[in-house]
């Protein structure tokens, strides 16, 4: 199926973990992770997922991270 | 069933370091490799003084600070008297490769069956970002704010290279963190070290590229994009050494 992403995965980022680096949204290959305007406890602008459609769940973002703020979970094995 | 959380020999403290920092990557990295090889219980870790040293809190294993620069021979220490325990020490390059090179060249000469993982991200960074070793030519530092000179001050001592000469069968590589399939190739290198180690075969060392855009006066982006263009070409990228049986 066209568009599909691979496996359903929920990916999850931890707004108060997150300082706002950009890593994930530089390594992500579908453009789907933006920035928020407000700002988290520590008063950096969080990521988040911008287009969840769109995402494919190849994980690099969570690679990137390296603030470990992003888990990556399979809803389904098929 | 794959998904990807923290690992489970890491804490959930927030990671303490700047924005964009590659010590979080390499230090989860570790935790990664550590959970895979199941070698939570016996692993000892060591974190001598610089940005380093805060990678303590992040562990669930047993930690043990070292003076400047004496991580090697605190480990070699450590394995001496508990040979059955994995030691690593997690240094940066002000303090492996400048204070604290000879403990690191004599613990490689001996065969120390021990790991040292040095981030190297070309700056003093926990000082502010003053002139190291592995400072690249014209790069600015705020000790020479106009550039490296090699005419005055020298030039970039390369790790990798130097352990492979000194230590026979030794694992000694050099990764970076910069990019998705950089991340994977330095978690795979990082497995081989501790598998040296577990095999008793010989000294391991793993070298890892990191950003530092604090020290760098860069934007996070920005300094993957340097790591990219001006440190990997200075830095080449690989294995420089693996033993035999590994």
């Amino acid at each position: 199926m066209k568009g599909k992403p691979l496996k359903a995965v929920k990916v999850s980022f931890d707004p108060e973990r997150c300082k706002g680096c950009g890593y994930c949204s530089f390594v992500c290959p579908k453009h789907v992770i933006g920035f928020s305007e407000n700002f988290n406890s520590r008063g950096f602008h969080y990521a988040f997922l911008n287009d969840p459609e769109k995402c494919i769940g190849c994980g690099f973002c969570a690679l990137m991270c390296p603030d470990i703020a992003i888990r990556i979970e399979v809803i389904n094995k098929d | 069933m794959k998904r990807f959380t923290r690992p489970r020999s890491m804490t959930d403290e927030m990671v303490p370091y700047c924005p964009g920092c590659g010590h979080g990557i390499a230090i989860r990295l570790i935790g990664e490799a550590i959970d895979e090889l199941g070698i939570q219980g016996e692993t000892i870790g060591i974190a001598p003084v610089g940005c380093a040293v805060r990678s303590w809190r992040l562990y669930r294993i047993d930690m043990m600070q070292a003076p400047h620069g004496r991580g090697p021979a605190v480990a070699t220490g450590l394995k001496r008297a508990l040979p059955e325990k994995i030691i690593f020490s997690y240094q940066g390059d002000g303090d492996s490769a400048a204070i604290g090179l000879a403990e690191l060249i004599h613990a490689a000469l001996r065969c120390e069956k021990i790991t040292v993982f040095m981030v190297n991200n070309a700056i003093y960074g926990a000082t502010g970002g003053q002139m190291a070793p592995t400072t690249l030519i014209g790069q600015y530092s705020t000790s020479y704010p106009e550039g490296r000179d090699p005419g005055l001050v020298g030039y970039p001592v390369k790790m990798a290279e130097l352990i492979a000469n000194v230590s026979r069968n030794s694992y000694s590589a050099r990764v970076a963190v910069n990019n998705a399939k950089n991340v994977l190739s330095a978690k795979k290198a990082i497995v081989k070290a501790f598998r040296t180690q577990l095999n008793k075969l010989g000294f391991s060392f793993v070298e890892i590229l990191s950003p530092c855009p604090t020290g760098w006066k860069m934007t996070p982006v920005e300094s993957l994009n340097w790591i990219e263009k001006e440190m990997i070409p200075e830095y080449p990228l690989g294995e420089y050494s693996t033993p035999k049986n590994l």
